[in-house]
């Protein structure tokens, strides 16, 4: 079994995030940068199947320099090999075509099985790991809470509103994480000494056979970015007794605010 | 290349999902601003007499794809379905709910069209013909107004965010020969909670958090049942096992814009606020008149909410 992540480098979840100076990017300079969540259960799924098939699994990310951390992370969690295509025109386009890139680095490697997170928390696009199957011409499943390899398949549980679906999918095949799906381990320090070690290909889109004109074509762009309308925090509602607040509530929200 | 819109509708088990008539809605207000028309997709297996409700929405034909192997979503068949669809009828837009399917489904068209995608998208404007949608990112932290170019521009439009208005649609239904091709996909299982209001469709939520204490949520269940409203959990109810999965709101749950949202023994994390932060109306409940949740509701409570929400039910009980 061979499977590939893949894996995006994203500000924690606790970050402040604001506008930058042209409107249309955010601020990076104080951020604290970490592999996107979904993607970590991505990881953490590749190992167990890894565990119980044998097998080897590939980190592919696109970014820069610091996303090198990301990726050495995932390998002292136990992947095997990253590759990391860093390259000015490769980084922060938009999903379609970084999905395009992703599929272009995937054809020169052996995959049985694809692992994605549903979205990247910086964009939440939940868009790139749908693209790239389509890319290769594979099966998808999105959205997966279980995941069973068998004899050249891969049965998933996948969440929909309101419940569950069991699919199966011959390999090969791309599924992505949902919460629920496991609980990723912490790299160990073995594990971090030995990821120091293991094998990180940097790429740049020639060496996957992408030309500069390969990527033009459709687009999203960002024309402006601004922070949410700030939630002018509230009434508090007082009262001498429980029942006293509640009933200035229930009066609130059905006189003032006509939500019930 | 034409000036129609086209909205994809779903449906589950022989009922749309509210979502629909938000596409429907967006997708009138859009075929009007550019003298075009409104077609609205119907898929699944014995789906015909789901059409004529679409009219009301402003649909000006139904098109309908009635078949054995569209009875449930499969990735495979759908975008086969509707790919050759949007080949045939060229829409200029394409209109889609952001949900499980949606989302899916819209990511896999994008690719196979070549066609620019804004994912779970909260507004809609047309300007001199200049199509921009906003679209949260940063879990809710930035809003983001983004053009697309190419075509057909597909915007999967987040539930719950849109007006549904009605209008008048000449209603027209015409049914699809189109072939869904084999899938490789099989569908193995499929497992519906009835009478459960999904929480990314609710009008009202009412969500537990650590404050709960353990798994007893029948206070919380008494007032949602009440308000016909959903449950909802922050990470940590789910992380203590008091909540499945299905329940977290938040930033690696549930996305929600309900019109009232209930926060109840809920800090208000910023992971958290990033799954409700968009909600219509916030209350929040907490005995800590410091929880960082009090400064991002409209309206708050420091108390017990072991004592306040049985006097919230009772208060909605007297005025129902
Ligand atoms: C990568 C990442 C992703 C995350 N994603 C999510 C997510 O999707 N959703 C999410 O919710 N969190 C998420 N978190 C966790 C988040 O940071 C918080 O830890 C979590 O939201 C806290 O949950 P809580 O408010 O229920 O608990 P706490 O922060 O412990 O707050 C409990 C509150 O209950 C109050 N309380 C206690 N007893 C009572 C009572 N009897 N009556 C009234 N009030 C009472 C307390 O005063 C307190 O304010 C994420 C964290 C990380 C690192
Ligand atoms: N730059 C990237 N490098 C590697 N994988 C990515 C990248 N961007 C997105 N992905 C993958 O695609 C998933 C969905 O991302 P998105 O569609 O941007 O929300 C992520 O969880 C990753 O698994």
């Amino acid at each position: 079994m061979n499977i590939v992540v893949l894996l995006k480098q994203v500000p924690a979840t606790e970050s402040l995030v604001s506008v930058a100076a042209d409107g249309v990017s955010i601020q990076t300079g104080d951020l604290k940068w970490v592999i996107n969540p979904y993607d970590e259960f991505a990881v953490e799924e590749a190992l167990r199947i890894k565990e119980a098939h044998g097998g080897s699994v590939t980190i592919l990310s696109i970014g820069s320099d610091k996303a090198v951390e990301a990726i050495r992370t995932a390998l002292a969690m136990g992947a095997d090999t990253g590759v990391l295509i860093n390259d000015e025109a490769a980084i922060g386009r938009d999903a379609l075509v970084t999905a395009k890139i992703l599929a272009a680095a995937l054809k020169g490697m052996s995959y049985d099985l694809i692992i994605a997170g549903q979205r990247a928390v910086d964009g939440d696009n939940y868009q790139v790991g749908t693209a790239v199957a389509e890319y290769l011409g594979i099966p998808n499943i999105s959205l997966v809470i279980k995941a069973e390899v068998t004899d050249g398949a891969v049965q998933c549980h996948r969440t929909i509103e309101g419940g569950t679906v069991v699919l199966e999918a011959p390999l090969p095949a791309l599924f992505t994480t949902q919460r629920g799906l496991n609980e990723p381990r912490y790299a160990s320090l073995p594990g971090i000494m030995k990821a120091k070690k293991k094998p990180l290909e940097t790429k740049t889109l020639s060496d996957i056979g992408i030309q500069p004109g390969d990527l033009e074509g459709p687009s999203t762009r960002i024309v402006r970015m601004t922070p949410p309308p700030e939630r002018a925090g509230g009434q508090m509602i007082e009262g001498e007794s429980p029942q006293e607040k509640a009933a200035k509530l229930v009066k609130a929200l059905r006189e003032e605010a006509k939500v019930i | 290349m034409s000036n129609l819109v086209l909205a994809i509708t779903e449906q589950i088990d022989g009922q749309f999902r509210k979502v629909t008539f938000e596409a429907l809605s967006e997708g009138r207000r859009i075929a009007s601003a550019t003298g075009g028309s409104l077609a609205a997709l119907v898929l699944g297996s014995d789906v015909g007499s789901l059409a004529d409700e679409l009219g009301k929405y402003g649909a000006d034909r139904v098109l309908v794809a009635d078949n054995g192997a569209l009875a449930d979503y499969t990735t495979g068949a759908y975008t086969n379905v509707v790919g050759a669809l949007i080949h045939q009828e060229s829409p200029a837009v394409v209109v889609i709910g952001a949900t499980a399917q949606g989302k899916d489904l819209s990511a896999r068209l994008s690719a196979r069209l070549d066609a620019p995608l804004a994912m779970d998208c909260v507004a809609v404007s047309i300007d001199d013909g200049q199509l921009t949608v906003t679209r949260p990112m940063y879990g809710g932290k930035i809003l983001a107004e983004v053009q697309m170019d190419g075509d057909p521009k597909i915007i999967a439009l987040r539930p719950n965010a849109i007006a549904i208005t009605e209008a008048d649609g000449g209603g027209a239904v015409e049914s699809l020969e189109i072939d869904p091709g084999e899938s490789k996909i099989k569908v193995l299982e499929k497992t519906l909670e009835t009478g459960k209001v999904e929480l990314t469709e609710a009008d009202i939520i009412v969500s537990g958090g650590r404050g709960m204490g353990g798994s007893d949520y029948s206070v919380i269940e008494t007032l949602a049942d009440l308000l016909g409203a959903a449950v909802g959990a922050s990470r940590s109810a789910v992380d203590e096992g008091w909540r499945p999965h299905s329940d977290q709101v938040g930033q690696t749950g549930k996305v929600v814009s309900p019109n009232l949202y209930l926060a109840c023994g809920i800090s208000g994390a910023i992971q958290h606020l990033a799954g409700m932060g968009s909600s219509k109306v916030i209350v929040a409940i907490n005995k800590d008149p410091e929880a960082p949740i009090f400064a991002k509701a409209d309206y708050g409570i420091v108390d017990d909410l072991f004592e306040v929400i049985p006097c919230i039910t009772e208060e909605v009980k007297r005025i129902k």
